[in-house]
């Protein structure tokens, strides 16, 4: 593996597979009465979040101390950054202060690639801009595998915002790597012209897709993005590519309704659908800490190892 | 050094003459006295070196008043020294805008007193390059101006672009429109080319039919109204198609491209190298040979550098959080010979005529572009066509992000005579 994970184009499938392995390790530590281990103990892992997301940051935080390393929070509402301070400054302080791992999370597409030229740190993306969200892909990548028992020929459909949805970019190229069958389906608007570019489909037509897929993974609405026109209203999209009820019953029966939360209910995904036996979504919330715990121990080293860096 | 001097055994390329021979040329008094040896005069040893009339760029941004944390007139006249330039263009988008005359004063006398280069302020088209109403042109005129620009900005409404050209054929001299040619509908908000390597790095893209577009509006207004146009940095191959179209069927239209137009693509920017982001964004490699090609043709007549100079903490900022574009006033002419020259794309006096004959004309700087003749005032580059080096900081300018920091260039300024002064010597500015 490299020294950080900004991209799925990072990894190869055998590093995939060996993060997968290695979360399914970890997910027996959440079931236990005391949900630690010591594997980085002494190690501080910071958890930088220039944009808000709540669940992102306490599945990492979650993670890191389950690891028994310590956590730092550091966020842009209570943080220098609100004052103004550049993100280059705010990497020199945390340098300084000796971080082990940083975990970023900003709207800014390519800042984590950015953050590794100031810092010694390993060095996560954890979801930029439009860019990438490769700890999401990760975690979908494990649900679909531990549900379904494999990830090669799996036919998925990503339906929604695929232009502007870092989850769909990494949660693609990391099928495409593992041999899944991969559709993208939404408003063409919102599909990227050169998506065949990236060994997937497209289809306009999700009720020709639905009936045969084993996953049915659907994006969230960016319910900002509607004001720039690329769909006329939320009241369409949902009844053009909503997983309404009723498409929801085209699914075949085992087939996994996904979702990478947080969901807008009754527009891309109907509100009892999203409670269905197959969709599930909480474990993919649950399997996002094991896969962040492996991550983070692959990339420090594990207990008792010196860092790489 | 000594006000008459003879540059002797360097190879004269002078397009405005026709000539391209080796001949000394001798400098007395600012101008230039002639091509024999004369008595007294210091001699300048320039075999193994090209003697050309010094460079004009039509495109700078020298950020004074207003930017000085970015560059000022000192600092960024010192860069065009360097880079072998003896005028340039200074654009209009200072803080005050230059949209009246006592600005187009101020930053002369500022240049004068530098002394390191001739500068032609620019002014703008509209009130504070606002986009509704028309600046006080024929006031600027009579000071002098003879390009105006909202650059930056496309001028967004087609309807005072229509007036301004209208209104520009008033004058007694010839007045150049030159517009920024990018719809903002469609480019604001993008930060790079759009398409496969804009998805991919997840930055909203300015699409190519945003210059298409805009070149398109902007031709059809110069054929009707028989209005003076020049269209700033083309950076797609229609647009060079447009522009070649339009000279052929007689519209008044001049048109340049910038030294990294001319060597980058979408795919440098996989780093998010914010040197790498500028407006309109480097395109694909097929826009790009169709800018080496309309340059070769003629369809381009300048090479402008759009040097813009950034405060470092800008540029290192996010990719879609900094400010576009690179310096290029140190780098241009090294650029063009090594993308261009030494490949044999165009040959070495097309190259002069495209960053020194055709700028001068263009912005009606009488004394530069040459010919080097007798009487002419003495503005001169010398220049080493062999001088490989690699682009690093620190540069004359006061900015550093330049696109082309790390690369090797081949050709490097020995001297720059401004008026029969050295402003640059030994590759290094005088003052």
């Amino acid at each position: 593996m490299n020294e950080h994970l900004l991209s799925m184009h990072d990894l190869s499938a055998g590093d995939v597979t060996r993060i997968l392995d290695t979360a399914a390790s970890f997910r027996e530590v959440g079931t236990r009465v005391i949900k630690k281990v010591p594997a980085l103990r002494g190690r501080t892992v910071v958890n930088l979040f220039l944009e808000n997301s709540t669940r992102t940051r306490i599945s990492f935080e979650l993670a890191a101390k389950r690891l028994s390393a310590d956590v730092i929070n550091f966020s842009a509402g209570g943080s220098s950054v609100a004052k103004g301070e550049s993100m280059k400054d705010t990497a020199l302080t945390l340098q300084a202060m000796g971080a082990d791992a940083i975990v970023i999370r900003h709207a800014s597409s390519g800042s984590p690639l950015q953050l590794t030229r100031w810092v010694d740190a390993h060095v996560i993306n954890a979801g930029d801009g439009t860019h990438e969200h490769p700890t999401q892909g990760l975690l979908d990548l494990y649900t679909m595998r531990e549900r379904l028992g494999h990830l090669e020929g799996l036919r998925v459909a990503i339906v929604g915002d695929v232009l502007h949805s870092r989850v769909a970019r990494s949660l693609s190229l990391g099928l495409v790597k593992m041999g899944a069958e991969v559709t993208l389906v939404g408003p063409p608007t919102l599909i990227p012209p050169d998506a065949p570019g990236w060994g997937v489909g497209v289809s306009y037509d999700i009720d020709g897709v639905v009936p045969k897929l084993d996953v049915c993974y659907v994006l969230r609405v960016q319910k900002e993005r509607q004001r720039l026109e690329y769909f006329p209203s939320v009241r369409e999209y949902a009844r053009l590519f909503g997983l309404t009820r009723e498409r929801a019953a085209l699914l075949p029966g085992h087939a996994l309704i996904m979702h990478p939360g947080p969901m807008n209910r009754g527009v891309e995904i109907a509100s009892d659908v999203a409670d269905l036996p197959e969709s599930v979504i909480e474990e993919q919330v649950t399997n996002g800490i094991a896969i962040r715990m492996a991550l983070l121990y692959l990339l420090l080293g594990g207990a008792g190892t010196e860092g790489s860096s | 050094m000594s006000d008459h001097f003879v540059i002797e055994g360097a190879r004269v390329v002078d397009p405005a003459a026709g000539t391209d021979a080796i001949r000394d040329v001798v400098v007395s008094g600012g101008l230039i006295t002639g091509t024999e040896a004369a008595e007294g005069a210091e001699k300048i040893d320039g075999r193994g070196l090209i003697l050309a009339p010094g460079l004009v760029d039509l495109h700078t941004h020298l950020r004074e008043p207003g930017f000085e944390h970015k560059e000022t007139i000192q600092t960024g006249t010192r860069a065009a020294a360097l880079g072998g330039y003896t005028a340039i263009a200074a654009m209009a988008n200072t803080d005050p805008v230059t949209d009246h005359a006592a600005i187009v004063h101020a930053v002369r006398d500022l240049a004068a007193a530098a002394g390191l280069c001739d500068v032609f302020p620019v002014g703008a088209i509209t009130k504070g390059s606002a986009g509704e109403s028309l600046a006080e042109m024929g006031e600027m005129v009579a000071a002098g101006v003879r390009v105006f620009s909202d650059d930056g900005n496309s001028v967004p409404n087609a309807r005072i672009l229509r007036n301004a050209l209208t209104y520009a054929k008033a004058f007694p001299v010839e007045v150049v429109l030159a517009d920024h040619a990018e719809d903002a509908a469609l480019a604001d908000g993008g930060h790079m080319h759009e398409g496969a390597h804009s998805y991919a790095l997840g930055l909203a893209g300015r699409p190519a039919e945003a210059e298409e577009i805009a070149v398109a509006r902007d031709l059809a207004i110069a054929r009707a109204t028989g209005g003076r146009l020049h269209l700033c940095h083309l950076s797609t191959a229609r647009a060079v198609d447009a522009v070649r179209r339009a000279k052929s069927e007689g519209v008044r239209v001049t048109a340049e491209v910038t030294p990294h137009h001319l060597t980058f693509t979408d795919a440098d920017l996989v780093t998010y190298d914010t040197n790498l982001k500028m407006h309109p964004p480097v395109r694909t490699a097929e826009d790009r040979d169709a800018l080496r090609a309309g340059l070769a043709d003629g369809t381009i007549d300048a090479v402008a550098t759009d040097h813009a100079p950034h405060a470092v903490e800008e540029k290192e900022a996010e990719f879609d959080l900094s400010p576009p574009g690179t310096i290029g006033l140190e780098t241009a002419l090294a650029v063009v010979l090594t993308e261009l020259v030494r490949p044999g794309l165009i040959p070495l006096a097309r190259a002069v005529e495209a960053m020194s004959v055709a700028p001068a004309r263009i912005l009606g700087a009488t004394e530069h572009g040459g010919p080097i003749e007798l009487g002419r005032p003495a503005n001169l580059v010398l220049f080493d066509p062999e001088e490989s080096w690699t682009v690093d900081a620190p540069f004359a300018s006061k900015a550093r992000n330049s696109a082309f920091l790390g690369r090797t260039l081949t050709g490097r300024v020995r001297a720059t005579v401004l008026h029969g002064a050295f402003t640059v010597a030994g590759g290094k500015p005088t003052r």
